[in-house]
């Protein structure tokens, strides 16, 4: 098979990638690591110097660590769960024969389009607001008082609006792991008196699973960093309902200016980053294999 | 079409721009707020008085632009030949060596004119860093009508105890009409500038001579306690998510009837154009307590070189063309009186045409009652109305309003968020080396 | 075979389809319609969905502030640049794990996926710096080169799935008949892989085109892509839905229209070997 040529021939054309991404990873990577034992405060020039594990020290005992991080956590796992059921269901009936199919296969696509600033500027103003948003109106009209989705279920807004954003990619995705389902296959199974649940659950499902993989997988990459949907909406707040690890490395960095507290966080986002990739691989991961 | 009309003529326009190249071209950064849009629009003014002049304009939002200037003067990259920034940044920047002074601006840019209340707080050792554009302070407007119909009168200078009792006249929640709108959005631009100038006429403040924060004191849960209260009585709902646009908005459609917020809001409150109840608004000193300070605070919009700028001398004219008396008169001419930058110069004040205007003399009122060297009842260590001009503030504040946030949506109680305000900001000063 | 459906349960899948659909658009045709309103109409309460005085002064006044077109520019650039040069990167990558993988082909693959997984702003201040001393800061070439690196890793595992599933045995035909290593990549395997280089192509482009903490943070003017465009449309003070809702219109509808028509292009493409 692969000749002792083609071989070598064969890393040649990998490294280009691998040092690009290696130098794109090593070189922030160890600026951000040696900012992170420094005392670096971008407003105050001049008070630098090696301050050991202080930063860590400060962020890690930061009273908002611990509910950054569980709140990642569910962000995370909220989004998944909705977007992978609903994106099952959606592929489903975008599967089944029925007019207008690709009219409609483009209007459920659309969000994916949208730039997350706009989409999180849209809800917030002119969806979730509680006095001139659209759900205020609604509720209104219903005799209901109208609920204040920012300032009471803060992080379970967050969730909805980046569902809105990711539920067409797991659709796609699943749509076509749909088509390529054996109809044979399920109609021998009707045939035998199969319910439908138990057509889904032994026939569909275990062929999907794959696709679920998948996107899980591209998805949780996006979703650790999530950060513009909630500077735009909440601010991390009220309190810290809704800050993440990434909008507490923000605050640090961008809002205090503290380069060296900001990187600690960075270092410990990257760690607990890894341990969730290690985690879903070690789930997971032998379904992608090839 | 002819919105690809006007597209194609803008595409054409820039194209002759880059190819006429001789002219030297400026980066002005500034915040997309009314007043600055309204510059950019004038902009063919200054390129005809300076012919070898470009400017390309850099509009953001408020909090983006914060960060993008800060990060940029601090790292010295070098984007920007003028930015604007308020009265937070200026004395801290200054301080930094980070702006170009103005000192030396001609004769006829007149810096004497500047209001002395506005000019002190730009000044760093009798050295001006950065030159007004327009200031604001903060005072209450209100409806006139629904005043009426309560049976009060609104003093001209009330006290907290009248706008508690008036706001609870004046809801009606079934007509979706609340007493009062204020702030309860996080920030330390946003709920905080509202709270810690409120403090100060409670008798509150954010650190005393040691730099301890004080949010353990009674004066804050004072404070704090009026405003949830208040705010829960006669607020609207979803009052922890409001800032100035939402409130601006609620007040313009007719929903609230008193608004305690920034002067500038005057213009467009009584704008026909956009308020339903333009006509009806009635203005009035932010409230006190009868401890000698008022609840109002003062700020202003400026324009700044960095320094180490390479275009210094066209900066310089663009920052006395967009501050100069002329400009004033340049967009009166265009726009009318009502729409002036207002709250910069004392001459402004002082034309009987702008005299007029019915927020004029309550602005300029508000704006002299602003103190920002003692901006509390007792002694303090910073400068500054609405904040404290050092660095750690606003990551502070913006902690410390997250906490006051939460207490107005209700999930968490006004105890364990002062309780919560003390323990961070006392980390903070900590490990910033205030506190020993 | 396809089963037999009736009319009616295609009656219901329709009806239960366009419903699920428009709810899910719905948001986005809002944002349209409120560009067509008065500042004073689009928080007017009740809202009206089609009943007001239909007006383009919001895109008059965005194209007055804004040079709408300059930034448009900017985001073709920028994401179709890097796009274009992380394909040229990615491609023999992606064909050298095909083709001739060894025992840590997968670890490789799964190491290019973790490096998505750096926070952008723990890493903004010292990327900065090292913009500055480059003179990268407000360039395209400096955003080109930050948004192929984020996305490379995407562009290599996509195609490295698509050139999987072509059989070896006609690259070693090919061989056979004395082709070299790159006239067998440039004019056997990429043909073959065109659908699969074609969603890639659109995946990223969009990815790249949305992308908003590096494109806002590292520019000022020149540079400027629509994001930036949009960040100055955002809160400022006095009334805004009307004029955001125009803005964000512009912003989204070129990609908007790009992904509809190449919707089925995309679709065909987009399995990340999740379909087998």
């Amino acid at each position: 098979m692969a000749t002792q040529h083609s071989r070598s021939a064969a890393r040649l054309m990998i490294s280009p990638a691998v040092l690009l991404l290696l130098g794109w990873m090593i070189v922030p990577l160890a600026m951000t690591l040696y900012f992170s034992f420094q005392r670096y405060n971008l407003l105050m020039p001049g008070q630098g110097g090696f301050v050991g594990f202080e930063n860590y020290r400060y962020f890690l005992s930061d009273p908002a660590f611990f509910s950054a991080l569980t709140n990642t956590l569910l962000l995370v796992g909220g989004v998944l769960f909705i977007t992978v059921v609903g994106g099952v269901f959606l592929a489903m009936l975008m599967d089944q024969p029925f007019w207008g199919q690709g009219i409609v296969r483009v209007l459920v696509i659309a969000p994916f389009f949208v730039m997350p600033t706009v989409s999180a500027l849209v809800w917030k103003n002119m969806f979730m607001n509680p006095v001139s948003g659209l759900f205020a109106f609604l509720a209104k009209g219903l005799g209901l008082e109208p609920f204040d989705f920012l300032a009471q279920a803060p992080l379970m807004s967050i969730i909805l609006i980046v569902s809105w954003q990711w539920l067409p990619f797991a659709t796609l995705i699943l749509l076509t792991a749909f088509q390529s389902l054996d109809s044979e296959q399920l109609e021998a199974a009707e045939m035998d008196g199969a319910s439908p649940v138990s057509r889904f659950l032994f026939i569909m499902l275990p062929h999907l699973s794959r696709a679920i993989t998948v996107v899980i997988l591209i998805q949780t990459i996006f979703l650790l960093s999530i950060f513009a949907e909630i500077l735009v909406t909440t601010n991390g707040g009220p309190g810290t309902a809704s800050t993440n690890l990434t909008y507490l490395v923000y605050a640090q960095s961008l809002l205090q200016f503290d380069v060296g507290g900001g990187s600690a966080g960075g270092v410990i986002a990257i760690i607990l980053a890894n341990i969730v990739a290690i985690f879903l691989m070690r789930m997971i991961g032998k379904n992608l294999e090839t | 079409m002819k919105l690809t009309y006007r597209a194609l003529m803008g595409a054409c326009a820039v194209a002759a721009l880059s190819t006429g190249a001789t002219a030297e071209t400026i980066t002005i950064a500034t915040v997309n707020n009314g007043q600055m849009i309204q510059m950019q629009g004038l902009t063919d003014d200054f390129t005809a008085k300076n012919p070898d002049i470009d400017v390309e304009w850099v509009t953001l939002e408020e909090n983006i632009l914060r960060q993008r200037v800060t990060t940029d003067v601090a790292t010295k990259g070098g984007q920007y030949d003028v930015m604007t920034i308020g009265t937070y940044e200026v004395p801290i920047w200054g301080k930094q060596g980070w702006l170009v002074p103005l000192s030396d601006l001609p004769e006829s840019y007149d810096a004497d004119d500047i209001l002395p209340a506005i000019r002190g707080g730009l000044t760093v050792d009798g050295e001006l860093y950065a030159a007004p554009f327009y200031g604001e302070s903060s005072m209450v407007m209100y409806r006139r009508d629904l005043m009426e119909a309560a049976g009060l009168e609104m003093p001209e200078a009330p006290t907290w105890e009248f706008i508690g009792e008036a706001a609870r006249a004046m809801t009606d929640r079934d007509a979706e009409i609340y007493g009062i709108c204020l702030r309860g959005k996080a920030g330390w631009g946003e709920n905080m500038a509202f709270l810690t100038a409120m403090g100060n006429s409670f008798g509150a403040r954010w650190f005393d001579m040691d730099w301890k924060p004080q949010f353990d004191t009674e004066a804050w849960a004072n404070t704090l306690n009026f405003y949830i209260n208040l705010m829960t009585d006669a607020g609207p709902p979803g009052a922890s998510s409001n800032g100035f646009n939402e409130n601006l908005a609620l007040f313009q459609t007719g929903k609230c009837g008193m608004w305690i917020d920034a002067t500038v809001a005057a213009s467009f409150v009584t704008n026909p154009a956009e308020s339903t109840v333009a006509d009806q608004v009635g203005f009035a000193l932010a409230p006190d307590n009868g401890l000698g300070k008022r609840g109002n605070w003062l700020w202003a919009w400026s324009l700044a070189i960095p320094a180490g700028t390479q275009k210094e001398e066209a900066a310089k004219k663009f920052v006395e063309w967009a501050t100069s008396k002329d400009y004033l008169e340049l967009v009166a001419a265009k726009d009318g009186w009502a729409n002036v930058p207002p709250g910069t110069r004392t001459s402004l004040y002082e034309n009987p045409e702008y005299a007029e205007i019915p927020f004029a003399k309550m602005t300029l009122d508000s704006i002299n009652s602003a103190d920002p060297n003692n901006p509390a009842v007792d002694p303090v260590p910073y400068v500054g109305v609405q904040f404290a001009a050092i660095p750690e503030f606003q990551g502070i504040a913006t902690a410390v309003g997250q906490q006051f946030s939460a207490a107005l949506a209700g999930t968490t109680s006004v105890e364990d968020a002062l309780a919560n305000a003390q323990n961070l900001a006392t980390r903070e000063m900590t490990r910033a080396g205030y506190i020993k | 075979m396809s089963r037999a459906v009736s009319t009616r349960r295609k009656a219901i899948t329709t009806a239960a389809a366009w419903t699920i659909g428009l709810a899910i658009f719905f948001p986005i045709l809002w944002t349209i319609i409120t560009s067509f309103k008065t500042e004073a109409e689009a928080i007017a309460s009740p809202p009206s969905l089609f009943n007001f005085h239909w007006t383009l002064e919001n895109y008059f006044a965005v194209q007055e502030r804004s040079n709408y077109f300059r930034h448009f520019w900017n985001s073709v650039v920028i994401s179709l640049g890097s796009t274009l040069l992380g394909l040229a990167i990615a491609i023999p990558a992606a064909w050298s794990m095909a083709f001739v993988p060894t025992k840590r082909t997968k670890d490789v693959l799964m190491w290019m996926l973790s490096t998505k997984m750096l926070p952008p702003v723990g890493v903004l201040i010292p990327i900065y710096l090292m913009f500055r001393d480059t003179g990268l800061l407000d360039t395209r070439i400096g955003l080109v080169v930050v948004l192929t690196l984020i996305n490379l890793p995407i562009i290599v595992w996509m195609l490295f799935t698509y050139f999987k599933e072509i059989p070896g045995e006609i690259l070693e035909a090919s061989r056979m008949d004395g082709a070299t290593l790159r006239s067998e990549i440039l004019y056997v395997l990429t043909p073959m892989a065109v659908p699969g280089i074609a969603s890639t192509l659109l995946l990223n482009v969009i990815l790249a085109w949305n992308e908003a903490f590096w494109t806002l943070n590292l520019t000022a003017a020149k540079a400027a892509p629509l994001t930036a465009f949009i960040a100055s449309y955002s809160s400022p003070e006095g009334l805004f839905y009307a004029k955001l809702s125009a803005a964000s219109t512009m912003a989204i509808a070129p990609i908007l229209i790009l992904g509809w028509f190449s919707q089925k292009q995309l679709v065909r493409g987009l399995t990340f070997g999740a379909v087998k």
